[in-house]
């Protein structure tokens, strides 16, 4: 039988803004410039909006600012922040809120002006102070010191590490939207200055403004609505631990748990996944999250991607806009996932449309390797 | 109800640096089950435990993940030690660039900004 939650709600509008560069924006306006497209490419209008789901690395109150900033008194509201993969989180959130009729249309939205403001991450976020003496750049080294024990426990190489990149910069090209264009060898990321062992700057994502947002709206009223409606299928959420000290394994994250739970609410097998956008913070997530979710055996990963098998014309398509490598990553990546999956299952990706793309899996990641969301979406055809 | 803090005792962060502070390094250990927990808390996590005692580190651990940081200031190493009690700390590999994962290791207290802090040196012919 199927899950109660199993395609009851859809997203029906997906928005960007200052993808890339937004000189002279703060972050609340990317975010609400994104919103705004969001609702006008549903065909609604602000009005109609009485949900907010937000997180940003620069509100403490996300909900409370992007209320006041909209002027809308919502119904409903959440404002989980467990970093970059909030997002998925929101989707379940806002289908759940959706489904027992707390609200009728769910703005999810983020906005980060991070490149243009300094060029640095921004965060809020409380530094550990058992971690603090030993100066940890975040969220770099606990990637880094991930990495390093996946190489030490399956015989990782940089190689592999590096082919991820070649193969996001490669979807990139494809994306007249990304922010990163042009060739690139494994030797130039291979040969790119030296960060945290063994990351380069190449192994590591963009620095990016952007806002992005989607609505989202039960299946009933979707049907009625402007856009093909994409379907919730399933999502869950992990999270096992704070800081990288104490993650049980460092070459197993949450993904492991929150991978087979959305898996078994959206009633779908792997084979059925036409679409995978994950999380690339850094080049070991792309590995981490191909184990986790069940894409091929732990351990494999780096062998996995290293004939080219996630970058365009391989035979699993992963990051098709390039992912935060090469298209964009304004801090918090997780809504920029979902609106390129809404985009592939619209079929409206241009020159890297999926052919008969009906299944897109969504894996958002917080902090570092802390929380994992994963998400499952689907055309109509999935219902 | 008994409130568990009434004797106004500092909590177990506090009786860690306090314990550094005088050369110690101290682990908490559960009087009953054994089982270890840093960094210091008030119980053991997962389990419960709350009966705990402050007992020495052996000092000894291999290293479980390692990192440099290039910086142009300089770099150094970061390291996630595990230790033979069984916790992992993140600290520093002294008198090294790096070191290979699974080297084996031994606690030292040194004072870096006026705190005293664990950092790690290679133990010698150690495995």
């Amino acid at each position: 039988m199927a899950h109660p939650v199993r395609g009851r709600t859809a997203v029906v509008g997906i928005g960007n803004a200052g993808a890339g560069e937004a000189p002279g924006r703060s972050a609340i306006e990317l975010l609400a410039e994104a919103s705004l497209a969001a609702i006008e490419d549903a065909g609604m209008t602000l009005p109609d909006i009485d949900a907010i789901f937000a997180a940003t690395s620069s509100h403490a109150f996300p909900t409370l600012s992007v209320g006041e900033y909209l002027g809308i008194k919502p119904r409903f509201f959440d404002g989980t922040n467990v970093g970059g993969s909030s997002f998925e989180m929101h989707l379940l959130q806002a289908a759940l809120a959706l489904d027992a009729g707390l609200c009728d249309a769910a703005l999810i939205c983020y906005g980060s002006n991070q490149r243009t403001a300094g060029g640095r991450m921004v965060s809020m976020s409380e530094p550990q102070w058992h971690e603090t003496p030993y100066k940890p750049r975040h969220p770099i080294s606990a990637y880094a010191l991930a990495a390093s024990r996946h190489m030490h426990q399956y015989g990782t190489t940089r190689e592999m590490l590096a082919d991820v990149a070649v193969a996001a910069r490669a979807w990139a090209n494809l994306n007249p939207d990304a922010f990163a264009h042009g060739p690139l060898t494994r030797d130039e990321v291979l040969a790119a200055h030296m960060v945290s062992d063994p990351l380069t700057t190449l192994d590591c994502c963009l620095v990016t403004d952007g806002g992005g947002a989607c609505v989202m709206v039960r299946a009933d009223r979707a049907r009625d609505l402007r856009q093909k409606p994409v379907y919730l299928l399933g999502a869950a959420g992990a999270q096992w631990h704070r800081s990288i000290v104490q993650m049980p394994d460092l070459t197993v994250t949450a993904a492991s748990e929150s991978g087979p739970r959305a898996f078994n609410m959206a009633g779908v097998g792997h084979s059925d996944v036409d679409l995978l956008m994950l999380y690339d913070a850094f080049t070991i997530n792309t590995l981490l999250f191909l184990e986790d979710l069940g894409f091929c055996p732990k351990g494999e990963a780096g062998r996995f991607v290293a004939d080219g098998a996630i970058a365009p014309g391989g035979r699993l398509a992963v990051n098709t806009n390039g992912g935060g490598l090469s298209c964009v990553h304004p801090g918090m990546n997780g809504m920029f996932l979902i609106i390129e999956a809404v985009t592939q299952l619209r079929g409206t990706a241009g020159a890297r449309q999926q052919p008969n793309c009906n299944v897109a899996l969504c894996h958002g990641n917080g902090l570092t390797l802390s929380s994992q969301v994963t998400a499952l979406l689907g055309s109509a055809a999935t219902l | 109800m008994k409130d568990p803090i009434s004797a106004a005792q500092p909590g177990p962060e506090a009786v860690y640096g306090a314990h550094l502070r005088e050369g110690r390094f101290m682990l908490q250990r559960s009087r009953n089950t054994g089982r270890y927990v840093f960094y210091p808390r008030v119980m053991i996590p997962s389990t419960g435990e709350t009966d705990l005692e402050w007992v020495e580190a052996t000092r000894f651990g291999v290293i479980y993940a390692i990192t440099v940081n290039r910086r142009r200031s300089g770099s150094y190493n970061v390291a996630l030690v595990e230790l033979d009690e069984g916790p992992r700390m993140m600290s520093r590999i002294e008198g090294t660039e790096s070191a290979p994962i699974g080297t084996r290791v031994k606690a030292r207290i040194i004072e870096e900004n006026g705190e005293p802090i664990v950092v790690f040196d290679p133990v010698e012919g150690g495995n």
